[in-house]
């Protein structure tokens, strides 16, 4: 599939290029990103800062290379938990039905009526800025969603043969989800997973941009534009560097969501 | 028709107070005592004990909650206990900023996006065709608060041509002026979706039988297209719109942080980097309760899309 694809490559291409400069920041940074130079404060592009430095001359670059770990660990772990969260209410309360699908349902529109982003910033608000309750916040905020298909996809695979032959031999509900319909489901599910990490991450970003996610000095992209925003007039490279990167990151994983729905099932194919 | 507006009406009640338990059960569920992070430094034992029972904190949870629903029924959002101002008419004060300016949001991405997304399908693989939808693909990609800073930085700083920040004055016509740079910054991601969505639809139509017999009667392209087509396609366009009005409330508060526009949004962060809790959850309930009424109006426009659903 992706070797006909060579957009839906680059893009895979360009997230593995992210993952390992996230995880080598470390040692590919050329500067600490939190080391001030007051000599070199706002400084444009050049050889020793090659995307500038911000009003403390901290270099853009370190910043941007560090920031590329909060945004991916915060959209790979708020996905997972999104996807933990949702696919256990929509495929358990769409197998057992009745009362219990009722009751999840009317819980998931509930968060459904909330703006992802409010929700996420209304439960910032009241459990305190952190990664960690970002993680959650943004996770939370997403899991309806994935509940929402979940049950969608458990509905239609339940009334399979092969379940109701499950059930005549005796499984258990716990038995014949985790061992039957999970395995059905997992597909779209991972392709609403793609596409949704890039919802997190840009959710992310938001809450640092506003002042509600990972606190300073840590540097994040949302936080660095944040802070370039200051100095637009006269050091418009901080906040433009920054949007970029986030901007090729997300592109990147909308390509390869889209091609990985349309490799696992035509049927979902549009005409885009 | 009636018994489907009253049902939906109707329906549209729990769901409010579904927004007011779950603010209601965040709120709780948030570490430390809200009396003794509001008295900060004066939080001596008798002055949390004193602000708790004025909050009502004292009081076992159920009592709590019906207290709290029986409020927020009678549209009694409470008081600010950091600024002593009743919570409701607050936000009345700002919510006309960020009506209008997701009002102005909608348009522009209605404005642009159907065009653009209705002459990319008639003028499928063309170069306009595959400019429009390179340019949709990059919109949809970029965060609204850095395309807010973009519009910033080449319209107001570079060319001068808009104000940097601010609202203006309402009641003059200049607050047009303030208002056009973050609508197409909020209008961003939104006019992409529209734009896709309606190619995308339109090339499915375009297709259709009624087509090909309106074509064959000798009707002019343009007639084919506005009166046929682009009718019939609207459904999906419209679906897509009013899902994406949550996201243009959303993405309202952060636009109006980058603008400075003294709306909800500005109103909600204030208040949270304030601590100004009751303020806060009264901010995000009617903010998620103007989506539940949007999603409400833009149902009822399908019916005149699809006479069909009038009957349901």
């Amino acid at each position: 599939m992706l070797r006909k694809n060579k957009l839906a490559v680059a893009s895979l291409l360009a997230l593995i290029l992210l993952m390992a400069v996230a995880i080598g920041a470390p040692w590919i940074a050329p500067h600490d990103p939190n080391e001030t130079d007051m000599a070199n404060v706002l400084t444009p592009p050049s050889l020793s800062h090659p995307l500038g430095t911000d009003q403390l001359g901290r270099d853009i670059l370190s910043r941007i290379i560090w920031g590329a770990r909060v945004s991916l660990q915060v959209g790979l772990v708020a996905v997972g938990i999104a996807f933990f969260l949702g696919t256990t209410v929509g495929m358990f309360g769409a197998y057992w039905g009745k009362w219990s699908d009722e009751v999840s349902m009317r819980l998931v529109d509930i968060l459904l009526s909330f703006p992802m982003i409010l929700l996420a910033i209304c439960l910032i608000a009241f459990l305190g800025s952190s990664l960690t309750n970002v993680m959650i916040a943004v996770g939370i905020s997403l899991s309806p969603r994935f509940a929402r298909i979940a049950r969608g996809l458990t509905l239609a695979v339940k009334e399979q043969t092969y379940i109701e032959a499950a059930r005549a031999v005796g499984s258990g509900s716990m038995r014949i989800c985790f061992r039957h319909v999970l395995p059905n489901i997992l597909s779209p599910l991972l392709v609403t997973a793609t596409l949704y990490t890039s919802t997190a991450i840009l959710i992310e970003s938001s809450l640092s941009y506003l002042g509600l996610g990972v606190q300073p000095p840590d540097p994040t992209w949302g936080s660095i534009i944040n802070e370039g925003r200051e100095v637009l007039r006269i050091a418009p490279w901080i906040s433009t560097f920054a949007g970029l990167v986030i901007m090729i990151t997300i592109l990147s994983l909308n390509i390869l969501g889209d091609a990985l729905r349309d490799f696992l099932d035509p049927r979902l194919r549009r005409q885009i | 028709m009636k018994t489907y507006l009253l049902r939906r009406l109707l329906m549209m009640i729990p769901t409010l107070l579904g927004i007011g338990t779950v603010v209601f059960i965040i709120i709780r569920l948030a570490p430390g005592n809200p009396a003794e992070i509001l008295l900060g430094d004066y939080a001596t034992p008798e002055a949390v004990a004193l602000l708790n029972e004025k909050m009502g904190l004292d009081r076992p949870l159920y009592q709590q909650y019906g207290l709290y629903l029986w409020h927020l029924l009678q549209g009694d959002l409470g008081r600010s206990y950091v600024t002593n101002r009743l919570v409701l008419p607050e936000i009345i004060r700002h919510l006309p900023y960020t009506l209008e300016l997701a009002g102005a949001a909608v348009l522009l991405s209605i404005l642009i996006g159907l065009p653009a997304g209705v002459v990319s399908a008639v003028k499928r693989d063309t170069l306009f065709d595959r400019i429009s939808m390179v340019a949709a693909l990059f919109l949809a990609s970029m965060p609204l608060f850095w395309l807010g800073i973009l519009l910033m930085l080449f319209f107001s700083i570079k060319l001068g041509w808009f104000p940097l920040i601010g609202a203006g004055d309402p009641a003059s016509i200049d607050a047009l002026r303030y208002l056009i740079l973050p609508s197409m910054a909020l209008a961003g991601t939104s006019t992409a979706l529209v734009a896709r969505i309606t190619r995308s639809s339109v090339l499915e139509i375009i297709e259709q039988d009624f087509i090909k017999v309106a074509r064959a009667k000798g009707l002019e392209e343009t007639r084919v297209v506005l009166k046929h087509v682009l009718k019939n396609a609207m459904i999906p366009v419209t679906t897509v719109i009013g899902l994406n009005m949550g996201q243009l409330l959303g993405g309202s508060v952060v636009i109006e942080m980058v603008f400075a526009r003294p709306g909800l949004g500005k109103l909600l962060i204030d208040s949270i980097h304030g601590r100004d809790y009751f303020q806060v959850q009264g901010t995000v309930i009617i903010i998620a309760s103007l989506f539940v009424v949007v999603n409400f109006l833009v149902d009822l426009t399908y019916s005149l899309f699809d006479p069909r659903i009038r009957y349901q």
